[in-house]
């Protein structure tokens, strides 16, 4: 039953738990490269249902903590946990596809797409965690994985009129321009139908309107399908409009974490911004 | 682009045909390949060589899938068709099992032991990977040649013939239908792959494979899948030569093969099941034009003809260097242009 509602309320949104509850906590993780310290001890929670924007001047360790929590990087010390289908996964422990299974999906800060697929396709790929058909029977097509590939079909085109992208489903990604494909990476994410969606800068190197459209998707993501988020954003016009809270890194470090408006006035914040 | 076409479910949006000139063209050609024998009044010399071509298309739809999709390379297709081969004429002439059934049962001892070679594609990546698959091929035909008891070392291992009833089914004639149904499956179970979450995660697996894993494909298992798959339809290719020749040698199976397949589906088209066959008509039909040619000039410079042979293999690459340099995307890309060209028609501009 590909299609069947799981979780909170809406067939984008894979989790199980209800607005507010804690959905993944990073304790205290350590992350090195060699001598070059990436994360020196960063602790944080995020609720289900809410937007965190993660903010800090280039190389403060924002990328760093995204691979860190989808298994890309392993950090030397400290937890990473989520909390999905009544679980507890120790994200720290787990292969990145364990992770994208459990419910974490996200987005590159240089657009990783599969750039000879189509649109549709990538975005097909996107629901790859949740098919089932087994080889014998995609290798004929018949029943099952034919059933699978339509209803799949029918789920991506839900998310195609979302992010309005109609006119170039059949299209190479290669061939795109950056904006749009910025637009079909989100799109494979939430193919995921993720309980968490982490976005890194999804908006940089937009012009003004392509970057009024990608935040509308994300709060449309988030408010009517009440997919949690945790985006990375350098402009800061954006992290006021959309987000909840806001953590800030540098150097590796949390040094400031509250409302858009707190952490604005924030004196350490400042500084950190100033200072680079 | 085919225009005027649209559909009104998504059943026929994502069929393999979707439109009526494709659906055309695949009858049009299903049609040549049932006829090609009469056509050509029966005769052996034009149905072998069809027959090579049928074989060859199933074994480079097989390295395409590996190589052109998944983005592995591999060196060590000559000693999987060997495996293949060894597998089924052993069957056959040691344990007398029906030839029509150690098709299948070689097909899977392919697919597993290429499974097993294609553990280093966990690591490895690009020339390092063509490297272990190097050895690969090496280690295979060292154990074919050295494991006398079985395989009858260097000796050639004689098949008995496939028989159907008291029909002998290896001639060219009977033997074509054979090769071409199963080149027809061949194609059709990896069209519908590509249609499914494991042929897209191994195109995944090509173009990226990082986000691959972040999408929850599970990379090292459908690496090894991919290698599983793609050499049981090489071993596919090996029984049928077993077979069709009734007789197998380890010569036939060297690094030559490998290159010759990897020469097959980049000049045919990477990525693509029509690609590999254009490819391996491509390098069937090349070499025998070049053998007739060079058959028909010799006594007209009779000084000139224990060159012949040397001038053959000199056209061949020279031909195959300069199809690299005008067209890298190969005959599938030519293909493509006339393709668009005509759907447009007549207002192709
Ligand atoms: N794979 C890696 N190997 C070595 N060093 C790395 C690696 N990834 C990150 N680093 C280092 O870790 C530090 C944090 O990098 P990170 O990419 O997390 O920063 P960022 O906050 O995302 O910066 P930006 O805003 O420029 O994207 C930098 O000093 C960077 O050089
Ligand atoms: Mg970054």
């Amino acid at each position: 039953m590909p299609l069947q509602l799981r979780g909170f309320r809406h067939p984008l949104n894979g989790s199980t738990l209800e607005p507010g509850q804690t959905q993944l906590r990073v304790e205290n993780i350590h992350l090195a490269f060699g001598g070059v310290g990436a994360l020196a001890g960063v602790s944080l929670e995020v609720r289900q249902s809410e937007i965190l924007a993660i903010i800090g001047p280039n190389g403060a360790g924002k990328t760093s903590l995204l691979n860190s929590i989808s298994g890309l990087y392993h950090p030397q010390k400290g937890r990473i946990v989520f909390y999905n289908h009544g679980r507890e996964y120790e994200l720290t422990r787990m292969k990145p596809h364990q992770i994208a299974a459990a419910g974490v999906a996200r987005s590159f800060q240089n657009i990783e797409l599969f750039r000879h697929m189509t649109v549709l396709d990538n975005l097909m790929s996107g629901a790859h965690v949740h098919m089932r058909a087994g080889l014998f029977s995609s290798l004929f097509y018949w029943g099952p994985a034919q059933r699978e590939q339509i209803a799949f079909r029918d789920f991506i085109e839900d998310i195609i009129d979302l992010l309005e992208i109609p006119a170039i489903r059949y299209k190479k990604v290669g061939a795109l321009a950056y904006g749009l494909q910025k637009r079909v990476e989100l799109g494979r994410a939430l193919a995921m139908r993720p309980a968490l969606l982490l976005l890194d800068e999804p908006m940089a190197g937009m012009n003004t309107e392509e970057k009024e459209d990608m935040a509308r998707f994300i709060l449309d993501v988030n408010e009517e399908h009440g997919v949690t988020i945790v985006l990375i954003e350098h402009d800061m016009g954006v992290v006021m409009d959309i987000s909840d809270r806001v953590v800030v890194l540098n150097f590796g470090r949390k040094i400031a974490e509250g409302t858009p408006e707190e952490v604005s006035k924030n004196p350490a914040v400042i500084e950190a911004y100033l200072g680079h | 682009m085919i225009s005027g076409t649209f559909h009104t479910s998504y059943r026929s949006d994502m069929a393999l045909r979707r439109t009526w000139l494709e659906r055309l063209r695949l009858g049009l050609f299903i049609a040549f390949v049932l006829a090609f024998p009469f056509l050509v009044g029966k005769k052996p010399y034009p149905i072998f060589l069809m027959n090579q071509i049928g074989i060859a298309t199933i074994g480079a739809i097989g390295l395409n899938i590996l190589v052109g999709y998944t983005g592995q390379i591999s060196l060590g297709q000559g000693a999987f068709m060997a495996v293949g081969a060894y597998t089924a004429g052993i069957l056959t002439a040691r344990f007398g099992v029906p030839w029509w059934l150690t098709i299948p049962i070689a097909a899977l001892v392919t697919a597993a032991i290429g499974a097993v070679f294609g553990i280093p594609s966990l690591r490895l990546k690009g020339l390092y990977l063509a490297i272990a698959t190097l050895a690969a091929q090496e280690i295979i035909i060292w154990v074919v040649t050295h494991w006398e008891a079985v395989t009858g070392g260097v000796d050639a291992l004689v098949v008995p013939p496939p028989m159907l009833g008291s029909l002998r089914m290896n001639t060219d004639f009977r033997f074509y239908w054979i090769i071409w149904a199963l080149a027809g499956v061949t194609a059709l179970l990896t069209a519908n792959l590509f249609r499914t979450r494991y042929g897209r995660a191994f195109i995944a697996i090509r173009d990226q494979d990082i986000a691959a894993e972040v999408m929850g494909v599970n990379v090292f298992a459908y690496k090894l899948l991919a290698f599983a798959v793609s050499s049981f339809f090489v071993g596919v290719t090996g029984a049928l030569i077993a077979h069709y020749r009734g007789i197998v040698t380890w010569e036939r199976f060297t690094i030559d093969v490998s290159v010759l397949y990897l020469a097959m589906i980049i000049i045919g088209g990477l990525g693509s099941i029509s690609g590999s066959l254009f490819g391996a008509a491509f390098m069937t039909l090349l070499p025998a034009l070049l053998t007739n040619l060079g058959r028909s000039l010799r006594g007209v410079f009779p000084a000139m003809d224990e060159f012949i042979p040397y001038l053959q293999q000199a056209s061949f690459g020279l031909v195959i260097i300069l199809f690299l340099i005008l067209e890298p995307e190969g005959l599938k890309k030519i293909w493509d242009d006339i393709k668009n060209y005509f759907a447009l028609w007549p207002f192709s501009y």
